[in-house]
């Protein structure tokens, strides 16, 4: 029988498809993270992408007796929202959002962030595209003509 | 390197009267706080004695983990990349104290609420909040941390490592 784990991508189309859902929490933290509507803050976010990296750690001690396939968690959130806050800002207004589901008991367990302003995403996507031409330019040398 | 890391008597020191006065924590609601219908997580009530006994913890060490095992065996994978990078980065294990929650319920439950962050590791500098495992491998891989310790003056010099032998 084939496992289906929920990656970020596999989840498009699916947002609306709640009832039946296999990823409820995953569902919870799209919607909480796409909503507009948050008393907190909306994040509005350029990018969202949502990893769910439970089966790697399903063996583990703290796992013991887990039933849920929804237990470790990790985002790439890029938004507007993080500008001129610092990371532990930005990380809290994430764990704000999530309080119930990271509550929860057999809820999210644990929850990786990486959080980006569109302007430090671009930089940093930036950087890896000069340092990706650099490294294939040693790889491979102009041939001298 | 870290054989030394653990200070437990500081870790008793800091965190027994806690324990021993675990009272103020029932373990079934009291008639004051009769709260069926909160989360476990809202239920948590830092209390005084919790607070002041973080307090020390928190300054029992210019660097302070809260972590879940010990530094020697770490007892999560976040855990465990939160020591190995303050071991890269050379923190003096002088100037650096762990404390193990899964030791103590109390501590587990308080310091995540003491430092309104939810998950364990994490880290203080000065008695100052730095972040858990993402901000610490962000930072060190951006020499954020590094220059942090450099400031705060945590890092063995080279050369002065105790153990060091000279080259043969």
């Amino acid at each position: 029988m084939l496992r289906r784990y929920a990656l970020g991508f596999s989840a498009v189309g699916r947002q609306f498809s709640n009832m039946s859902s296999t990823t409820p929490l995953e569902d919870a933290i799209r919607a909480k993270l796409t909503s507009t509507e948050q008393i907190t803050a909306a994040f509005n976010p350029q990018t969202l992408e949502i990893y769910n990296d439970s089966h790697l750690h399903a063996h583990h001690k703290a796992m013991q007796g887990s039933t849920s396939k929804e237990t470790h968690f990790r985002l790439v959130i890029t938004s507007d929202a993080f500008a001129s806050k610092m990371q532990p800002a930005r990380h809290r207004m994430v764990y704000a959002l999530l309080r119930d589901e990271m509550a929860l008991e057999g809820g999210i367990h644990a929850l990786q962030l990486r959080t980006l302003t569109p302007e430090e995403e671009e930089r940093q996507r930036k950087k890896k595209e000069e340092e990706a031409a650099k490294a294939a330019a040693e790889a491979d040398p102009a041939p001298a003509e | 390197m870290f054989a030394r890391t653990i200070v437990s008597g500081l870790r008793r020191q800091a965190l027994r009267p806690a324990t021993t006065k675990a009272a103020s924590f029932p373990a079934t609601a009291s008639p004051f706080r009769p709260q069926p219908f909160l989360s476990a997580f809202q239920a948590r009530l830092l209390s005084d004695e919790t607070r002041s006994a973080i307090d020390k913890a928190v300054a029992s060490a210019p660097v302070v983990l809260f972590m879940k095992g010990t530094p020697e065996t770490p007892a999560c994978g976040f855990s465990r990349a939160a020591i190995q990078i303050l071991g890269l980065q050379g923190v003096d294990p002088n100037a650096f104290a762990a404390f193990n929650v899964l030791e103590d319920a109390e501590l587990r439950a308080g310091i995540k609420e003491y430092s309104d962050w939810p998950t364990i590791p994490q880290l203080y500098v000065d008695k100052e909040f730095v972040g858990g495992c993402d901000i610490l491998v962000s930072m060190h891989q951006s020499g954020d941390l590094a220059k942090l310790f450099e400031e705060k003056k945590v890092v063995v010099l080279e050369g002065e490592g105790e153990g060091e032998k000279p080259s043969q």
